[in-house]
């Protein structure tokens, strides 16, 4: 079977003045990848991860995601990718239900849509019980999941995690990447960022980037291989250093 | 000598309970750690402890001042460091500093070098708005401005939440030169494997104290054996762990599980039989040693 690519980018440029965020940038995320995107502060993470998001436009380079170009057809690939980070996520005043319909409604779900993938999603995590409990009343582990549930209710063929678990305790932490594993072995593409290291070991491939650039790519066993390290952690000292 | 008294404070808002009655004493010039995931209460005694917040009940004391009664003499010998950015966006990297000298009626010139270490990285950019700094960058001028007047106790709510693995080591390494110039730190942090830096730790977690000991005392009264299982394919590796009988916890570690027994006792060679009759390959089963998180893990059951 021929492999399916959700990123394909050549040679990503992104240019703030003369100061190079991104400086050809060449990687891509097949689908079904758990890929994780790691990188010190400022190492131009966060530019990229706009721009693959159609939200910011790239200085040069070939980009498509989700098939999609990133020059031309951002409305497009906003509708294809899911997103979610800990910071924004849920409204905590609405309950479960409302917070599906008002996602679903605002990447164009009709009612009907909204109403199969909010039972499929909930009866998945077997949280169908707790439909009408509002968001402040459930636990944080809980907020997690639904928070990923809801990113992908419009069935996106790539979804980004932007620091996902950031604080989470650890338990907590630990259910969440079973559940993007369980997601993953689905036909969801996981596009994620963490300063975790142990979770970068979760990752089907991690790419490194250190100032603008990718400055490694493979799988954990391989990076941690070439790098001699015992852990990723190490092999991101290594590299960030 | 205590230098932080903290006893029986508790603190609601409204029917939440952010910290439940908590008490712990930190030593003068030592590095105190609050380890904790997010609501766990860190950031609420902190406040506490920095005068901003005022507790509902109990008593806390910073070098034998009481934050409430005394919150004017506290603030003199406390730096604080919030957990979110607090320094003026629209003035220079070198006009915050030299506010914060001036609400505290000294000069930058006169503890300089205190700061001189932290400030160095950060003086190229001096004529630089605070606002368009880098998060490292920002992070080291709040650090500066909490050092400027000198205090005996640097409280750093979350100093290093969202910091790459390499700034975070590079933050730790500064405080511990801190700590050795004789100024107490108590610090807070999500990240369990920044336990092991601080001379004591409270683990925290739903605004009570699991416990409080050395990072070493903490590893010692972990009541388990632990083990450490790795096999080629991990995500199959933890469903066909849990199918076995007598396990007691499963936990992902990096590349590894980590499992306990209900018994404390492994047959090795069986759960190794049990894991080849599935299709593993790569198998690999030793006793291993717990860290901070498999303690924190099995505090939080209890």
């Amino acid at each position: 079977m021929e492999t399916q690519y959700m990123i394909k980018a050549r040679n990503m440029v992104k240019k703030f003045g003369r100061f190079k965020a991104n400086d050809h940038l060449t990687f891509q995320v097949r689908k079904g990848e758990i890929f994780g995107f790691l990188g010190a502060n400022g190492a131009g993470k966060t530019t990229a991860i706009r721009i693959l998001c159609g939200l910011s436009a790239p200085t040069s380079g070939e980009i498509e995601v989700a098939g999609y170009d990133v020059y031309r057809q951002t409305e497009k690939i906003k509708r294809s990718i899911g997103y979610m980070s800990q910071k924004f996520s849920l409204y905590e005043d609405l309950t479960v239900k409302e917070n599906f319909r008002f996602y679903g409604g605002i990447y164009g779900l009709s009612r009907k849509r909204i109403r199969e993938r909010t039972s499929y999603l909930l009866e998945k995590l077997n949280f169908t019980h707790a439909i009408n409990k509002k968001i402040s009343e459930i636990p944080l582990g809980w907020k997690q999941k639904l928070a990923f549930s809801i990113a992908i209710i419009h069935e996106p063929g790539i979804v980004f995690l932007d620091e996902p678990t950031s604080g989470v305790d650890p338990i907590t932490r630990r259910q969440f990447w079973e559940m993007i594993y369980e997601a993953a072995s689905g036909e969801v593409t996981v596009f994620v960022t963490t300063h975790y290291m142990d979770e970068a070991e979760y990752c089907t491939r991690v790419s490194i980037m250190e100032q603008g650039r990718i400055e490694a790519m493979d799988t954990p066993a391989n990076l941690k291989e070439r790098f001699q390290g015992e852990t990723m952690n190490e092999v991101f000292v290594q590299i960030a250093r | 000598m205590a230098t932080v008294v903290v006893d029986n404070i508790k603190k609601r808002y409204g029917d939440i309970t952010a910290l439940k009655q908590t008490s712990f004493e930190v030593e003068k010039g030592t590095l105190f750690g609050v380890i904790g995931p997010d609501g766990a209460g860190k950031t609420t005694m902190f406040r506490i402890l920095a005068t901003l917040l005022i507790p509902d009940s109990g008593k806390a004391l910073i070098d034998d001042q009481d934050v409430v009664e005394d919150f004017l003499e506290v603030r003199k010998i406390t730096g604080y460091m919030p957990g979110t950015f607090s320094l003026y966006e629209d003035l220079t990297v070198e006009e915050n500093l030299e506010f914060f000298a001036t609400i505290f009626d000294t000069t930058i010139q006169a503890h300089y070098h205190l700061i001189r270490d932290i400030y160095r990285q950060i003086e190229p950019f001096k004529d630089r708005l605070a606002g368009k700094l880098s998060g490292g960058m920002k992070q080291k001028l709040a650090l500066s401005c909490a050092l400027i007047h000198k205090p005996h106790i640097l409280i750093l709510d979350e100093p290093t939440t969202g910091v790459d693995a390499v700034s975070r080591q590079e933050f730790w390494d500064m405080l511990i030169k801190l700590k050795n110039r004789g100024i107490t730190i108590l610090v807070s942090t999500p990240y369990m494997d920044e336990a092991g830096l601080c001379d004591r730790v409270a683990l925290i977690q739903g605004g009570g104290i699991m416990k409080i000991d050395t990072p070493d005392g903490v590893l010692r009264d972990f009541p388990h054996r632990i083990w450490a299982v790795k096999a080629a394919e991990p995500y199959r590796l933890l469903q066909d762990l849990r199918k076995y009988k007598g396990l007691a916890k499963i936990y992902p570690f990096g590349d590894s599980m980590h499992i306990t027994s209900q018994s404390n006792k492994l047959v090795t060679d069986d759960l190794y039989e049990h894991l080849k009759s599935r299709g593993h390959s790569g198998i690999e089963i030793v006793e291993s040693s717990p860290t901070i998180e498999d303690c924190f893990m099995d505090l939080m059951q209890q």
